[in-house]
């Protein structure tokens, strides 16, 4: 299995503040790995970088070999990685499907004049746009209204759109931050076998979450982070053994929802 | 299209003082004296515009408006007194605008009542979409009431021409930097040392944070509005006195350079706004002069361009950390 | 699971509008009984002054349809949008009379003229927060309205008398008032038709993504900036073209007609027909420039009440009175996909 994302050395400071300090690790395909540590430990700045959200102010992020390092958001999400948001960052006043039609939009398939004519062309594109919405949303496991704005749906509903959205990207690397927050218990036991489908579908999936549990049953890997700083990495159990993780997250029990 | 029925908008109405003769003998000093007077009009309109942003982040396109506003408030004032002799003409015209300060105060207090304050937390188009709602608004109204032909103002500040190092320095001018410079001091005093004062920076740095504190928001940003306004309406009636004639559409340029002027200076800070007055004077006397009066407004808006697009924070803002 | 599920689970409530009239707004045929009535407007009332008012309207259309994909779709507030039209009338009017062409001639001249324009203005400003970019256009605005007022080419305050008209064969004219109005009619309703189907393509999808979330629209892969860029040309395009016939029917341009007043007349009509929807901002465009005539009593009041309105709309119904609807068919199948759809709005 090689490496799709490799994130060498990674910091990123706010004026005098390090939120980031040396953050590393890879994630290849078919791989789900978690990033987790107390919050302001850095998770999401790390995430911001990577997708180029915030100008790394150290280190390296390659992807397939490619280096990505500090380019803009839409160009690393053309060269491969897809995200969602801890506070979710959909479209509002457009409908379910535009929302996942978004993750669509590098597919290209018609410009401006097939659109103004309604060339063949165009409306080729336009009906595979809506069939591949429909296909992730039905991968997702979206039971509900699709041709309404997305405002008026319940928050479960959202995370689910919001993660078709990404994988609508078809992109080699998925960024989850935080996807199970807020969801209930049967919903998150959905998105345990969501993560899994995704995972089998060949992408490599890099998430942040609090759930120790769900972190603990998912991920192969774990990258332990706190106060910027990387502190351990390693497979569930060992990550668990660690006197370094066991510290960091000592007295705070009550933050570690399971 | 509707028909075009209004009269023209003034492509700048402080254009008075770089009218000369014969551009050879114009002095440097000169075109300094010009840059600083129309400069300090400038600050003292930019102030209300860089308060109310600061505060709430809010672009007051009618800013301008509350200008003309104050400079017809005068108007309506002066003519109601009827004929005032010369000599207590600097008395009367300093009674009119402690009025005028007031009731454009009230009025500024009251468009952030009714049209602002129901759309905070709405989005920035609709916010601003409004803003040029409340512009219109006082633009036509004053329109309807007053008639939109220009109006010559009841009194017009006289005084003797001075010649210091060569430039030609009129007795009002002096007078009325003086005031400006007296409101902006007690301005500067007021947000430094009075709660209030320490209220609204508190606001403008945390508007959330400073309601957990205790502080009551809403009275804040309204008292915020009140001086904005006030200072504004203040700049109406010495504009008016100073230059003889107001119309509706006055305080439309103005508002666009004293925006300019606030974005100079660094948008949201009080001492910034004062320095961009300045520099934007001071760079429209310069302009003028070298390329013509007739480009004396395009002159500004290109430094406006060129600072929105260099250096967005101005020369005393601080930078702001990126956005997500 | 199965299609049945999801299209059960399509909840009515939340669904499609029901009211009478809002059917009949959203009702596919509306763009062709507009385009009738239009058409057919001439034979209800045709004196000049009627023709006049009617083509000054439709023109009005084509610059509202033209700010809707900037405002509207893409969410950028532009205050100086009337300096496009400005762009396309100078520019074909001078042209047409330095060369004695007809005004058709002129369209390439002003195709480049006004992207060139739409790409200085929106280049360095888009980048900016949205409310400076409305300041900075509204310094655009005037700074054209300025320009064209002191230099000799664009004839200065009193500009450019006897532009030639659109095209001539023979003995049609193109500038017979009733003729003109029938071109300017098609050719709006060509624009609008055009404005609209952008608005549903891949292209218009994005304008609302920038528009509801940038950030969110970074991380699809949509280069915001490019896309907003497109949207200020397209914007300035179908301004141009306003301009082209602006001075066919006048012909003559002068920069009295530039005035901010007219900027902020064009962002009504977008603001309250709905911002985003065609058939709203064509309505709106409509009603602006037709009740003052239809009012002439009021004259002195109706910029005041424009205002007002502006106010009121935003802060109890800022969709405007004919929004977006923001719906779609909960499910569709290839063979249904007929042109007839997603077409004709």
């Amino acid at each position: 299995m090689s490496a799709v994302l490799e994130v060498k050395d990674l910091q990123i400071a706010f004026g005098g503040v390090k939120a980031v300090d040396g953050l590393s690790f890879e994630a290849r395909e078919n791989e789900i790995i978690a990033v987790i540590g107390p919050n302001g430990a850095g998770k999401t700045s790390a995430f911001n970088c990577i997708t180029g959200f915030y100008k790394p102010t150290g280190g390296a992020i390659s992807l397939n070999g490619k280096d990505i390092t500090g380019k803009r958001p839409a160009d690393i999400a053309a060269a491969g990685i897809s995200r969602t948001f801890q506070n979710l960052r959909l479209f509002p006043d457009l409908t379910v499907l535009d929302n996942v039609r978004a993750g669509m939009h590098l597919y290209g398939g018609q410009n401006w004049a097939d659109a103004i004519f309604h060339t063949p062309r165009f409306k080729r594109s336009e009906a595979h746009y809506t069939d591949e919405a429909h296909r992730w949303l039905d991968f997702v496991g979206y039971t509900g209204p699709r041709g309404v704005p997305i405002r008026n749906l319940a928050y479960g509903q959202q995370k689910q759109v919001e993660i078709a959205r990404a994988l609508a990207r078809k992109s080699g690397v998925l960024l989850l931050d935080e996807p199970a927050a807020g969801l209930n218990y049967t919903e998150k036991q959905g998105l345990l076998s969501l993560c899994r489908r995704i995972r089998d579908l060949g992408t490599a999936i890099v998430l942040i979450e609090h759930d120790m549990g769900l972190v603990m049953e998912l991920s192969e890997r774990i990258v332990v982070m706190n106060f910027g700083h990387e502190i351990a990495e390693g497979t569930p159990a060992e990550v668990k053994a660690n006197p370094a993780v066991i510290e960091a997250y000592l007295g705070k029990d009550e933050e570690v929802e399971s | 299209m509707p028909r075009r029925t209004s009269p023209k908008r003034p492509t700048a109405s402080v254009t008075a003082t770089v009218c000369f003769a014969d551009p050879k003998r114009i002095l440097m000093v000169q075109v300094i004296w010009d840059g600083l007077f129309v400069g300090s009009f400038y600050a003292l309109i930019a102030l209300g515009y860089s308060m109310v942003y600061g505060i709430i982040k809010l672009l007051n396109f009618a800013h301008g408006d509350i200008y003309m506003l104050g400079a017809f408030i005068g108007f309506a004032a002066l003519t109601s007194l009827g004929g005032i002799p010369a000599t207590l003409s600097i008395g009367a015209l300093l009674v009119v605008m402690l009025l005028s300060m007031v009731l454009t105060g009230g009025a500024g207090v009251l468009i952030e009542r009714f049209a602002y304050r129901p759309l905070r937390g709405a989005p920035r188009l609709a916010v601003l979409i409004t803003a040029v709602g409340v512009s219109f608004s006082l633009e036509y109204g004053i329109a309807a009431i007053a008639g939109p032909n220009p109006r010559a103002f009841p009194i017009r500040l006289e005084g003797n021409v001075f010649n210091i190092i060569g430039a030609r320095i009129s007795l009002p001018q002096i007078i009325l930097i003086l005031i400006a410079g007296v409101l902006m001091i007690l301005l500067n005093f007021y947000v430094q040392k009075t709660s209030t004062g320490r209220a609204m920076r508190s606001i403008s740095l945390d508007r959330n944070a400073s309601l957990l504190m205790g502080i009551n928001v809403n009275q804040v940003i309204s008292r915020t509005f009140f001086i904005g306004s006030a200072l504004a309406g203040a700049a109406g009636v010495m504009a008016g006195a100073y230059y003889g004639k107001i119309d509706f559409l006055m305080g439309f340029i103005i508002g666009l350079k004293a925006f300019t002027a606030a974005v100079i200076g660094g948008i949201g800070n009080i001492k910034g706004a004062m320095l961009g007055g300045l520099v934007l004077g001071f760079v429209e006397a310069f302009g003028s002069e070298w390329f013509g009066g007739q480009w004396r407004d395009v002159f500004a808006f290109a430094v406006l361009i060129l600072f929105l697009t260099l250096r967005p924070t101005g020369i005393l803002g601080e930078r702001v950390t990126e956005r997500v | 699971m199965t299609e049945n599920v999801d299209t059960t689970l399509a909840p009515k409530k939340v669904g499609a509008p029901q009211s009478f009239l809002s059917r009949v707004f959203e009702s596919r045929q509306l763009g062709w009984v507009a385009l009738g009535i239009a058409l057919l407007a001439p034979f209800v009332i045709a004196t000049p002054y009627a023709l006049n008012v009617m083509t000054t309207a439709a023109i009005f259309v084509l610059l509202a349809s033209g700010l809707n994909i900037v405002v509207g779709y893409c969410g950028l507030l532009d205050l100086g949008y009337i300096a496009f039209m400005a762009v396309g009338a100078y520019t074909s009017g001078i042209i047409a009379k330095a060369f004695e062409l007809p005004l058709v001639f002129t369209i390439p001249a002003v195709l480049v003229m006004t992207v060139l324009a739409g790409l200085i203005i929106g280049a360095p400003t888009l980048r900016l927060r949205s409310d400076y970019l409305a300041i900075v256009t509204l310094g655009f605005g005037e700074i054209t309205r300025i320009t064209a007022n002191n230099l000799t080419i664009t004839g200065g305050p009193s500009g450019i008398f006897g532009i030639p008209g659109l095209f001539e064969v023979g003995d049609f004219d193109s500038q017979e008032p009733a003729v003109f109005y029938y071109i300017t009619v098609l050719v709006v309703a060509a624009f609008v038709l055009a404005a609209a189907r952008l608005g549903k393509s891949r292209l218009g999808r994005a304008w609302r993504f920038v528009r509801e979330d940038e950030d969110a629209a970074e991380a699809m892969g949509i280069h915001t900036y490019k896309v907003k860029l497109l949207a200020y040309i397209f914007g300035a395009i179908w301004g141009g073209f306003g301009g082209i016939l602006f001075a066919a029917h006048l012909s003559a341009v002068s920069p009295q007609s530039f005035i901010f007043l007219q900027s902020a007349l064009v962002l009504m009509a977008v603001v309250l027909g709905g911002m985003g929807n065609m058939r709203g901002v064509v309505i709106g465009a409509l009603v602006i420039s037709l009740l003052p005539e239809l009012l002439r009593d009021l004259s002195d009041y109706r910029y005041l009440a424009f205002g007002l309105l502006l106010v009121v709309v935003m802060v109890f119904r800022p969709q405007g009175f004919w929004p977006a609807r923001g719906y779609e068919p909960e499910r569709r199948k290839m063979e249904k996909l007929d042109p007839a759809l997603k077409g004709a709005s």
